[in-house]
């Protein structure tokens, strides 16, 4: 009974600072309409700006409360920084471009972060007069934990009454409903949003630091709550705070409970009651259906069009060189180093990630988060099939793609019935589940009690976690640097090939008509969902293969290979490059891998990267490849920058 | 004759490449109702949102009292003192009644009407009865009525509004003209667009009468009623 209770009342406390970090992030959506990214790293913030408060200011009664609320507002200023520096600038671009611009802060707070703080994780101050704990039918929950659990509906009553009973408030909910309405009626809005930035980055950092006595502060912390507040708004229904509350307390108890019952599969319990939850409730348990909203008017896309002679030429001149490339090599080893072979072929396994990833995006306008999982997921088929079969590599090169594509076709099932951020997000929770599968070896944990339940010896691990597979290399054949590179190229070339090919046949036809007006497009008697279904794991299985050529090229395949920065970066390569061309990915992803290879020699690399994305951001706002439009891509003769390479 | 409140001069709108409204002018006495008629997809919401900054003209001017207002900012232009009311009624589905009034609710104005709900609920007296339900769960009716009272919160010099009439059962229309006569006489300047020519009739001065993005005729009502050659041509369908 007590120790029932005292869980309970643990679970409550442990979602305090997930439902702060929840409900800001799902106030800015609702009003920007922008998915802050770094909601995280303001997260983060939170945390070391409050310790950093808490020794200046000493951690005695008030002094104590005093500096978590100066962290909260420190972060909330820095939202604002955010929004008046950045997004201010980037709020008529394309909305997809805005994750981009939110990206880069996250590289810029990491490093900043590190050079301030150190890498040292730090340890949380004790709150004033409540390190002790209270007895609870005879169990001890300390009493830190009654002050967490005070903190969400205390917070939530307040959040209320500011949303109902001020005309700022109103202002904000009906901005969120119609924004260019508002402005016609004489409403500044610059001023709700900067408002709401601080608010939300504010409950952020009071997050942070309100839960510095349980957890303190690491560099972690960013991307850890950042996939648990996603999965809390959607749960919860975006933009409803009340329904962010309940997802909160609901994923709060599931992880204290959870522990106890399947102490190794935390993670994936809380994908999982996400799924479940929006298998019955798309929309979430208190949200609605995304109205299509009257954003500011803009012009069509321009179609897609076969490439120009210029480009074929350029294109023709980058295979050209790619193919000869080896034959540098071993001409000229001082200048063409292994090194480069190396490097060409991450750049072009790249490629054919950031192309079915675009294939989604662009054409099937749907914006996936949680790409890494179908390109981890090819690479741990490979890896587990040579593993356990001994497989050779010829065999593994099919199941990858395959194994990818049963994956999409799984995910897909759920998250085609989603459009807009909620597809967006629930692919993040999806790629989050493969990869805690992968990272806490749940097949294992299976193989291990269906091993006790029927008396057999299961293996001991299976994805061996953290630890990764190790040892896939290719055949004889292909061991040379040489002859992997050109399986590289051979590979990714042919796979962009097919990926055009579908595009420009009636099924990419119909893709495209269903993502420009759904409405007609039904109304003509196309079935979208389906065809966004099948496209959806054609590109999965692309980035399957991707991942076997991945995992071939490094030797052995790791949980990294699926997390969330990996996904990100897809999601950066496509967008960098522009998601309006077939060009696009393919430049977006060269440029980031090779900017990433340079930047990863020196120290702070995540800040010249983020500062870099950021400076893109404002300088390109249609992508990369939007070079071609400006007056020296002109004077090129790259034209309008929007051309399929052929 | 008195001075130009409002004064369109020379505009050209696009939607990306497609050219909406070219060349098109008009203007807006102190004290004057004028009707802005035309088929549908003539160029009416457009000529609308361009006067009120909600789609970017690519050439000519917006005056106000003389003042140049092009290319300001929708929420510039509707503390300059012109009220919006735009055809599609946008009504903040989630927030009550009294709220969406809140939203469009600005300090009071020299030479302007001052309103308060109060002020409004007596005009409209349907939306006084339901205060508090969200603006979602009203008749269309009522939340046209709702959409002009929203606006009036502002306490505009010069209201601009965009069919009126549409979608409204005859007693409502016959309310509307009522409603609109009323405002003429608390000395506000309407921009109307319609393409009921009967209620137009009924509370306008003068009419413009648009057709591709191009204004093809203007003249008082009664030298358009005197003209059948030209209803024909631009306004029976
Ligand atoms: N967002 C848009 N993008 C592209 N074209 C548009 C857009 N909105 C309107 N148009 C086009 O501009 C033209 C003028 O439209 P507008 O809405 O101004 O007409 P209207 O006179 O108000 O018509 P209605 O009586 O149907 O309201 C039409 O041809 C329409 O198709
Ligand atoms: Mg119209």
């Amino acid at each position: 009974m007590g120790d029932f209770i005292v869980t309970l009342l643990t679970g409550l406390s442990s979602a305090a600072a997930l439902f702060l970090v929840a409900s800001g992030l799902s106030i800015i959506f609702g009003v920007t309409r922008i998915v802050n990214f770094a909601h995280g790293s303001f997260y983060m913030l939170g945390s070391y700006i409050g310790v950093t408060m808490v020794t200046a200011l000493g951690s005695g009664g008030i002094a104590y409360w005093l500096a978590l609320l100066i962290a909260a507002v420190a972060v909330g200023v820095i939202g604002v920084a955010m929004e008046v520096l950045l997004l201010r600038r980037v709020y008529q671009a394309p909305e997809l471009f805005q994750l981009i611009a939110t990206f880069g802060v996250i590289l810029v707070i990491q490093d900043v972060t590190l050079w301030i703080w150190g890498p040292e994780d730090i340890v949380g101050p004790r709150a004033p007069g409540l390190s002790g704990a209270v007895t609870i039918f005879g169990e001890k929950l300390p009493e830190y934990d009654l002050v967490l659990i005070a903190v969400s509906p205390v917070v939530l009553i307040g959040l209320w009454l500011l949303f109902n009973r001020t005309r700022w408030g109103t202002l904000v909910r009906a901005a969120t409903l119609d924004r260019q309405m508002v402005a016609a009626l004489g409403v500044n809005q610059r001023w709700l949003f900067t408002g709401v930035l601080f608010l939300g980055s504010a409950l952020a950092g009071l997050g942070g630091a309100i839960q510095l006595p349980k957890g303190g502060a690491d560099l972690l912390m960013d991307f850890n709550i950042i996939a648990a507040a996603f999965v809390v708004v959607v749960v919860g229904g975006m933009g409803s705070i009340g329904g962010a509350f309940l997802a909160a307390m609901l994923i709060g108890l599931l992880q204290t409970f959870g522990i106890q019952i399947f102490p190794n599969s935390t993670l994936i319990l809380m994908f999982l009651v996400m799924a479940v939850v929006l298998i019955f409730r798309p929309w979430g348990l208190l949200g609605k259906p995304e109205s299509p909203g009257h954003g500011p008017v803009e012009a069509p896309e321009a179609p897609l069009r076969p490439a120009n002679r210029k480009l074929r030429i350029i294109g023709s001149g980058v295979l050209a060189f790619l193919l000869m490339l080896p034959v540098a090599h071993l001409l000229l080893p001082s200048i063409i180093g292994d090194f480069t072979l190396v490097l060409v072929v991450e750049i072009m396994i790249y490629v054919l990630f950031a192309a079915a990833l675009h294939f989604i995006m662009g054409p099937g306008g749907l914006v996936s988060f949680g790409h890494a999982a179908f390109f981890g997921g090819g690479a741990y088929a490979a890896a587990l099939m040579v593993k356990f079969t001994d497989a050779p590599m010829e065999i593994a090169f099919w199941v990858a793609p395959i194994g990818a594509a049963l994956l999409a076709i799984l995910f897909g099932w759920f998250c085609v019935r989603l459009t807009g951020v909620y597809f967006a997000m629930l692919t993040l929770a999806f790629a989050q589940i493969a990869w805690a599968i992968m990272f806490q070896d749940a097949p294992a944990s299976v193989a291990k009690a269906l091993g006790e339940w029927f008396g057999w010896t299961a293996v001991e691990q299976i994805t061996a976690g953290d630890d990764g597979i190790l040892g896939i290399w290719p055949a004889e054949w292909a061991s040379s640097r040489v002859t992997y590179y050109y399986l590289t190229v051979g590979l990714v070339v042919a796979g962009l090939l097919v990926l055009r090919r579908i595009l420009f046949a009636p099924f990419g036809y119909t893709l495209r008509a269903g993502r420009d007006s759904p409405l007609r497009a039904a109304a003509i008697g196309i079935d979208l969902k389906q065809h966004q279904w099948i496209a959806f794991t054609i590109s999965g299985a692309f980035a399957g293969l991707a991942g076997a050529l991945f995992v071939y090229s490094k030797g052995s395949v790791f949980p990294t290979s699926m997390e969330i920065a990996r996904s990100f970066d897809a999601l950066l390569m496509v967008l960098l490059g522009g998601v309006h061309s077939l060009v696009g990915p393919i430049v977006g992803a060269a440029t980031f891998t090779w900017l990433n290879d340079i930047f990863n020699e020196l120290s702070y690399w995540r800040f010249l990267l983020g500062a870099t994305i950021i400076a893109l951001v404002l300088l390109l706002p249609n992508g990369l490849v939007s070079l071609g439009d400006t007056s020296v891509g002109r004077r090129l003769g790259l034209g309008p920058g929007r051309e399929a390479l052929a | 004759m008195s001075v130009a409140v409002l004064e369109a001069e020379g505009l050209h709108t696009y939607y990306g490449g497609a050219h909406i409204l070219s060349d098109l002018s008009l203007s807006l006495r102190d004290g004057e109702v004028v009707v802005l008629l035309g088929r549908n997809g003539a160029g009416k919401t457009t000529t609308m949102k361009s006067i009120m900054g909600l789609v970017r003209v690519r050439a000519g001017s917006v005056t106000m009292h003389g003042r140049n207002i092009t290319g300001w900012e929708p929420h510039v232009i509707a503390c300059a003192g012109v009220g919006y009311v735009p055809e599609d009624r946008r009504i903040f589905s989630d927030l009550t009644i009294m709220e969406n009034l809140e939203v469009g609710r600005q300090p009071a104005r020299e030479g302007a009407p001052t309103w308060t709900p109060e002020r409004l609920f007596e005009l409209f007296p349907n939306l006084a009865e339901m205060r508090s339900r969200p603006g979602g769960r009203i008749s269309g009716g009522e939340q046209q009525m709702l959409t002009l009272a929203r606006t009036l919160m502002g306490n505009p010099r010069v209201l601009l509004l965009d069919e009126p009439s549409e979608g409204l059962a005859p007693v409502i229309i016959d309310q509307m003209a009522a409603t609109i006569q009323a405002l003429k006489e608390q000395g506000l300047s309407i921009l109307l667009s319609e393409q009921n020519l009967h209620f137009a009739t009924s509370v306008s001065d003068r009419a413009y009468i648009i057709e591709k993005g191009r204004i093809r005729y203007d003249g008082t009502m009664e030298e358009l009623a005197a003209n059948a050659e030209v209803r024909n041509t631009y306004l029976t369908v």
